[in-house]
């Protein structure tokens, strides 16, 4: 839309159109427009010094404005269209060249293992940033069979990958509702309220202990943290592609986890030291001084054993229910 | 010569995205040359020499920070020109969000951290909105949500600049932002530059609006850098 035809409309008109824009005023110190009024009325009205006193002026405002507009159009351009990514391998840390050309595609699952300091970290990063040859490991990234183009790969408007992993926290001072909202509004959902419930629904079901859309988010359990955030990631995180590093210590349902990434059509990739988790993934990457060194098929005989890890495993959190409630501990 | 103004709040990471960016540079065989602004007193000397790369440091004690910046920047260029250095790099905190040290021609960088809030983005004034270029740090340690709603928050007051994340620890990020300073243009001199901002007011012809570097433009209570 050009400059002459929005300065046209009125206030309530261009919110109609761009509901984005409610908060764009107040986030530069200004009132918020009336309304009735046309856009150009609310310009004209401006008054130079006081820009001044709040750090903007009218030429920069004004080509804010339209830039910011344009942004908001162009948003859904170029995303949703991951359908495969490929690791190209480079070299260890020995110098000695990697023989691998992995690919994943769209719903696919890779887990990544390795003794700690092998390297597993370093992938997950070469993969955040689609590296093209020019990090220490000289690996490449290819989307859909190429090169990604240069917006795709630096900006953060455009992030084909999110992540979770043990580091990450809460830091925002809001409760889980008003969180989930803020973030369905910055990612443009047209029903921020059917899918910021389905996320609280679902964190709720993936986390061990129940939260309520009151609490705060810094307030949540570590793993009701994780819960949340995979949640999150899953229902309206936009990137294709999620690498998780080491959440098996979150207490969240991981297997229902990663099924709901799965389902989103993300190729997660997964970093970790949970044999029950590794065997989750039909293939898993062995890293060793620093290289990518076998690919595994998950067997049929590790079928079985990934059913006796659930008993296992199944077992061991009833063990642990018990000890929290005080019971004897009995095997 | 090459030149960026790197501006951000205290404690967001400036130092460490600095550092590594000019690893990126040195090892592409440029020669950066750092000058750090602060107040009251600054540790970061040691911390650039270490790296080898050349620093000096200016305190702006009393005085308003951006406005002892300014006063001191046509010979921040002629100290960094006799060093042999071929891309200078200032670093100075923006310490009441209204200043900023951005010059029209010269490649401006604001860094700002994800822990600072979800609403620092709009709080943070010329030094964000006119810059060329957005780092955002800390993005580690934060949620993926909140990563992504500090990112739009910043593209808001920002709609122009080129935005990406560093990490100040691993250094992750900082070949994209070389890339981007790599493509900078050559400069002759700041003298005659422009602001691309005025200053607030208070105590010299920048705090009455004087936008043009140069000695010839100082007046009032200015104070003057050594550089030996």
């Amino acid at each position: 839309m050009d400059i002459v035809s929005l300065m046209a409309m009125t206030y309530d008109e261009l919110l109609k159109l761009y509901p984005m824009m409610g908060d764009f005023f107040s986030s530069y110190g200004l009132p918020e427009p009336d309304g009735k009024a046309k856009l150009r009325m609310f310009f004209n009205s401006l008054d130079e010094h006081y820009l001044l006193e709040v750090g903007t002026s009218l030429s920069m405002l004004r080509e804010h404005f339209l830039k910011f507009i344009t942004h908001l159009s162009d948003f859904d351009i170029n995303y949703n269209t991951v359908r495969s990514m490929e690791i190209i391998g480079g070299f260890d840390k020995q110098g000695r060249k990697e023989d691998v050309r992995l690919k994943l595609e769209a719903g696919d699952i890779l887990s990544i293992v390795g003794p700690t300091g092998a390297g597993k970290s370093r992938l997950l990063e070469d993969i955040e940033c689609l590296a093209q040859g020019d990090t220490p490991t000289r690996r490449r990234i290819l989307i859909n069979g190429a090169e990604p183009e240069e917006n795709i790969r630096f900006g953060v408007d455009n992030r084909l990958v999110a992540q979770l992993s043990q580091n990450m926290n809460f830091v925002v001072d809001l409760c889980v509702a008003d969180f989930l909202t803020l973030h369905a509004e910055s990612r443009m959902v047209d029903n921020p309220h059917i899918i910021t419930e389905r996320i609280f629904q679902t964190a709720n079901e993936l986390a061990g202990e129940k939260f309520t859309r009151s609490t705060p988010v810094t307030a949540l359990s570590g793993g009701q943290s994780r819960a949340l955030m995979i949640a999150d990631t899953a229902c309206l995180s936009r990137s294709p592609v999620v690498l998780i590093d080491e959440i098996e210590n979150a207490g969240v349902d991981r297997s229902m986890a990663l099924e709901l990434l799965i389902q989103q059509e993300k190729i997660v990739l997964l970093v970790t030291h949970d044999p029950l988790l590794a065997l989750m993934a039909p293939r898993r990457l062995v890293i060793r001084d620093g290289g990518m060194r076998e690919l595994l098929q998950r067997s049929e005989a590790e079928l079985v054993s990934m059913e006796k890890l659930k008993t296992m495993t199944a077992g061991f959190e009833r063990l642990r229910k018990e000890m929290r409630q005080g019971s004897e501990l009995k095997l | 010569m090459k030149m960026v103004t790197v501006a951000g709040a205290p404690s967001c990471g400036k130092t460490s995205v600095i550092l590594h960016l000019a690893q990126e540079l040195k090892g592409r065989g440029h020669k950066p040359a750092v000058v750090k602004f602060d107040c009251i007193s600054s540790q970061d000397e040691a911390v650039y020499r270490d790296v080898g790369i050349e620093v000096t440091t200016g305190l702006a004690g009393g005085l308003c920070p951006d406005h002892f910046f300014v006063s001191n920047i046509d010979a921040s260029w002629l100290w960094a020109k006799e060093t042999g250095a071929d891309i200078l790099i200032t670093e100075s905190a923006g310490l009441c969000s209204r200043c900023s040290p951005h010059i029209k021609g010269i490649t401006a960088v604001c860094v700002i951290d994800n822990l600072s809030g979800v609403n620092t983005p709009r709080k943070i004034g010329p030094m964000l909105r006119t810059a060329d270029i957005v780092i955002i740090t800390k993005g580690d340690i934060v949620s993926q949500a909140e990563r992504e709603v500090f990112a739009y928050r910043v593209r808001r007051v920002n709609p122009s600049a080129r935005i990406f994340a560093c990490n100040g620890l691993t250094g992750q990020g900082a070949f994209a932002l070389y890339r981007e300073i790599e493509r900078s243009p050559e400069i002759d001199g700041v003298e005659g530059l422009i602001l691309r901002f005025t200053m607030p007011a208070a105590l010299c012809s920048y705090c009455l609006g004087e936008r043009k570097v140069g000695h010839d433009y100082q007046i009032g209570n200015t104070r003057t850098m050594n550089f030996n």
